[in-house]
């Protein structure tokens, strides 16, 4: 199939490729980083989490709606207040969820995993109840509408560009929280040894219910980058789940390099079969490919040795 | 046979109480007595045809709960993937009955005669080479178990032999099951695509969409799930069932008997594929068709549902709790289809949270106590707690215990 | 990986494992004969429990040979380790929560460890008589329909040997089996272990200096994942190296 194309032609399609599959890798990084946080220093099953990014995607719905009736003026700025609502909303519904729900369950993951699952059933069809069974687009503001043209033939559109750095900045604070700051120490102290850090004062609970909010206020951010890219709906969120559950497996469950690597490998490898397979078929060979690997190394790529 | 503690006067006393060479107690000769009598002669004489051919449908799903009631009430071991076998079953005789109902005379308006009607629409011109072999009845019934049966042991063997386990072990099935959907959906000339193989008529000449043959299809379905649990009681009540408690609590522990865990896990994670592949050739035998709607990652949780529901270490609590979930399925999401989705969800965090033993737990807990005293017997220590047995539905699954 | 071929029951040579650069065992080399208990004390972190894990397979060695009866462990999985006469008991008591005292110990029976074997198991006298035999032994006659979960710390100890004897290990490995008992269990336990070590070999690893003076001739010293001392408890105990790692620092 290579050889239909001249090498110019084949290096626009991969660098166009290249591109769209950044994009995919960005909403893959928001959504893993995340559940890597619950999934990977909890050891939670959130199965609920691609329900928190749609509510992220609904509230900047609403922000954007909100700025185009009272504030029409600083609309071309709408979209950042947005993205803290969107992980306020977010987070504190995660809190809120861990607090009546996880909390009880911490010592039985597949329940948690069930459980999480009726709450995902909740949350959608409470979208469907509020915003109604048709999908949402979002307007944006018009600066990020456009490309960028680098070559004739390659075209790298704004927005897309916009989700990439804003995936890099969250990433990076996400990175100086977990593991620069007094409360990221808190929660690592936690994760190796729960009883040891509640003997020297670290108040757990309140640990843990900080955790999944954040990891769910992400989410929550993860949704608002993503009505950039495509239009929102009650169940958008479920398409992604398997996916992001994947790229954080893979990635070797506590950390976070290994999730972002996790999420490039899938993302590009995704993009690129697009071409020249149908999309189904890309996902397909791709969901299939990261099963195996998996089945030959379940540690994931990044795992430290450690003695059980 | 509920077991009394053991007197203190001496082991000899002991055994006799302990006999299990019979494959049920008297609770579990009722409790079985009971489901074979509601759905071999209740179900038939109060149900017009169509409902019976509804129940027959639920019935279909109550092998994937029992099949799940070994896999992830005994062994702990949950799979998300049950859909994708049953979707296997129920294929592997869809495309038998559609090749029967695709004969060249039915079939002489397409442009290629003689091939089922949706590879003809999306020009396909001969019949593809793993259609070939479901000419034959005899292998599409062999293939109906054995096909699920080898991808589930490939499935396990990787997983197993490595110790992928627990959660993991959800994940990696439950993304089989989103592959399985989404190549089913995107091979459309080969698997007729989202609609499904549909307008399926007879097997081997014999009418399966009258109501005689209908009727017929219902007791065959009722006495393979009979079959079904009597089998699974067979490996609960063998030494097998009790390892497999024994994997869920400490799988360290049992390696260091001297068993070799992968292989008991394989074989529970393959008898549970093969009751799923049974209960969706029937699904197809007994509704028409077979469609990717039943393989995919919400048809097979929903599936978990329904062991959970009934109580998840309880054999005929799946029954049960099939039934249930999917008679208040049928009726609310007709009436009030916002309100099923509000219920399903409040159902998983509710049997999660508040009653992890479904309901065989229960029942355990006050049907049978309040019956006991009505019968004016000594309530039974199987009940009581300490002295009741693993194998017990009134049991805890050992995280509850823990907690 | 390759060892010489002994007259000892296991031979551990030049046994090394590392935990992504820690060597908790290094270079580690010693020999148990038939029948011989054998002690192995030491400091915290020194290893013990490491080398009994590698031993019976749940660690995996980094390099180094493990022959017992001239067969080399290393490549054998926990339950191949287990058929070929190597028992283990854990440093909590590791015993099936869910099933009956009964059924822990039926589990245990080496007999049916087959999928197929497990499934057509029968419960004869034979297995009824050893069962009953070994809880009269770990004075658990008496407990044998109750739910292990239910039962005392001490006879949660008791009932994982119970569940070793009736193994009939030729290799018997105990990790610390009187911790968390009471003065009395203790007793009891001394009593239990002075019976079942009389036909096998067996490797303790033990706090309890009094316990350690009573059964043992021959006690190993680890440190840092290496022999510190090996020999006679008084010869160890008069060791200077030995003082000055448990005393001083």
């Amino acid at each position: 199939m290579l050889g239909d194309y001249t090498p110019d032609q084949l290096l626009s399609i991969f660098a166009m490729q290249g591109f769209a599959g950044l994009i995919l890798f960005s909403v893959f990084v928001l959504m893993a980083l995340g559940l890597a946080i619950i999934f990977g220093q909890m050891g939670v099953i959130n199965m609920a989490h691609g329900e928190f990014m749609i509510l992220g995607a609904y509230t900047t719905f609403l922000t954007s709606k909100l700025f185009a009736l009272y504030l029409p003026a600083l609309f071309p700025i709408y979209f950042f207040v947005a993205m803290i609502l969107a992980f306020i909303a977010a987070g504190a519904l995660g809190m809120l969820v861990e607090w009546a729900l996880i909390r009880h369950l911490y010592r039985r993951p597949l329940d948690t995993l069930l459980a999480t699952w009726g709450l995902s059933l909740i949350l959608q069809q409470t979208y469907r109840s509020v915003f109604g069974a048709r999908e949402v687009g979002v307007e944006l503001p018009q600066w990020t509408m456009g490309a960028v043209s680098l070559t004739d033939t390659i075209e790298v559109p704004i927005n897309g560009i916009f989700v990439m750095v804003l995936t890099l900045l969250i990433t990076a604070a996400v990175g100086l929280l977990m593991y620069r700051s007094g409360w990221g120490r808190k929660v690592r102290a936690v994760v190796q040894n729960r009883t040891m850090a509640g003997a020297v004062g670290i108040d757990t609970e309140k640990v843990d219910r900080m955790t999944f909010g954040i990891g769910c206020g992400i989410a929550g951010v993860a949704g608002s980058a993503f009505t950039m890219i495509g239009s929102t709906g009650p169940t958008s969120g479920q398409l992604y789940i398997v996916d992001t559950f994947l790229v954080v497996v893979f990635g070797g469950a506590q950390s976070l390099l290994g999730t972002i690597a996790s999420a490039f490998t899938i993302s590009q490898t995704r993009s690129t079969l697009e071409f020249f397979t149908s999309g189904s078929m890309a996902q397909v060979v791709t969901l299939l490919g990261v099963v195996i690997i998996l089945m030959l190394r379940p540690q994931g790529l990044f795992a430290l040795k450690v003695r059980r | 046979m509920p077991s009394a503690p053991a007197p203190a006067t001496g082991p000899a006393a002991s055994p006799a109480a302990r006999d299990e060479s019979t494959l049920f107690d008297t609770k579990e000769w009722l409790a079985f007595a009971l489901v074979a009598a509601v759905i071999l002669v209740v179900f038939p004489l109060c149900l017009d045809a169509f409902r019976l051919n509804l129940v027959g449908k639920y019935l279909t799903y109550a092998y994937v709960a029992l099949g799940l009631v070994l896999c992830w009430g005994f062994g702990g071991i949950l799979s998300l993937g049950q859909g994708v076998f049953f979707g296997l079953g129920g294929y592997c005789i869809a495309m038998f009955l559609k090749l029967e109902a695709s004969s060249a005379a039915n079939t002489k308006i397409q442009s290629t005669p003689g091939i089922p009607d949706f590879m003809d629409w999306n020009q396909i011109t001969a019949l593809p080479w793993m259609w070939q072999p479901f000419h034959s009845l005899p292998f599409a019934l062999l293939a109906v178990v054995l096909v699920p049966v080898l991808v589930a042991f490939v499935i396990g063997a990787a997983m197993f032999k490595r110790r992928v386990g627990g959660v993991y072990f959800a994940i990696i099935t439950q993304a089989v099951a989103a592959i399985a959907t989404i190549l089913i959906v995107g091979q459309q000339g080969y698997t007729g695509g989202i609609n499904g193989i549909t307008d399926l008529r007879t097997l081997h000449g014999w009418d399966i969409r009258q109501d005689g043959a209908k009727e017929m299809l219902y007791f065959v379905n009722a006495g393979l799930l009979i079959g079904c649990i009597l089998l699974a009681q067979f490996v609960k009540r063998s030494k097998f069932g009790r390892i497999l408690v024994a994997m869920r609590g400490k799988e360290d522990r049992v390696r260091f008997s001297g068993y070799n865990v992968a292989n008991f896990k394989i074989f529970v994670f393959c008898l549970a594929a093969a009751f799923a592949a049974v209960g969706g050739a029937m699904f197809t035998l007994q509704v028409g068709f077979m469609s990717p709607s039943f393989v995919g990652i919400v048809p097979s949780i929903e599936m978990v549902i329904y062991a959970a529901v009934g109580g998840r270490t309880s054999i005929f609590g799946a029954i049960w709790g099939t039934l249930l979930v999917n008679y208040a399925k049928t009726s609310l999401s007709e009436s009030f289809p916002q309100l099923w989705l509000f219920g399903l969800g409040a159902l998983y965090i509710g049997v999660v949270m508040l009653f992890p033993d479904g309901l065989a737990g229960l029942w355990n807990s006050h049907a049978q106590p309040t019956l006991d005293r009505l019968l004016g017997r000594r309530p039974t220590p199987a009940v009581q707690g300490p002295a009741s047995g693993a194998t017990q539905p009134a049991t805890l699954p050992p995280q509850t215990a823990a907690e | 990986m390759t060892g010489s071929n002994t007259d000892f029951l296991l031979a551990v040579e030049a046994l090394t494992v590392s935990f992504d650069g820690f060597k908790a065992v290094d270079d580690l080399s010693f020999y148990v004969d038939e029948r011989e208990i054998r002690v192995i004390i030491g400091p915290n972190g020194a290893g013990k429990t490491t080398v009994l894990d590698l031993i019976c397979g749940k660690t995996r060695a980094t390099s180094g040979s493990i022959k017992f009866r001239n067969r080399e462990l290393t490549k054998l999985r926990e339950n191949e380790i287990v058929q070929a006469g190597v028992g283990r008991k854990f440093q909590t008591p590791s015993i099936y929560d869910d099933l009956t005292v009964f059924e822990n110990l039926e589990i245990s029976y080496p007999r049916g460890r087959t999928v197929f074997g497990a499934l057509t198991f029968r419960r004869d006298a034979a297995v009824r008589e050893r069962v009953e035999e070994i809880a009269e032994t770990i004075f658990l006659a008496d407990q044998l329909e109750r739910r292990a979960e239910f039962l005392s710390h001490g006879q949660k100890q008791w009932l994982e040997i119970g569940m070793l004897l009736i193994q009939d290990p030729d290799l018997l490995m105990l990790d610390e089996p009187v911790a968390g008992m009471s003065v009395s269990e203790r007793v009891k336990t001394a009593e239990l272990l002075h019976r079942i070590i009389r036909d096998r070999s067996v490797i303790v690893i033990e706090h309890d200096m009094k316990f350690v003076e009573d059964i043992a001739r021959k006690v190993t010293v680890l440190h840092q994942g290496r022999i510190l001392a090996e020999g006679p408890m008084s010869d160890v105990k008069a060791n200077p190296k030995v003082v000055e790692v448990y005393l001083g620092h």
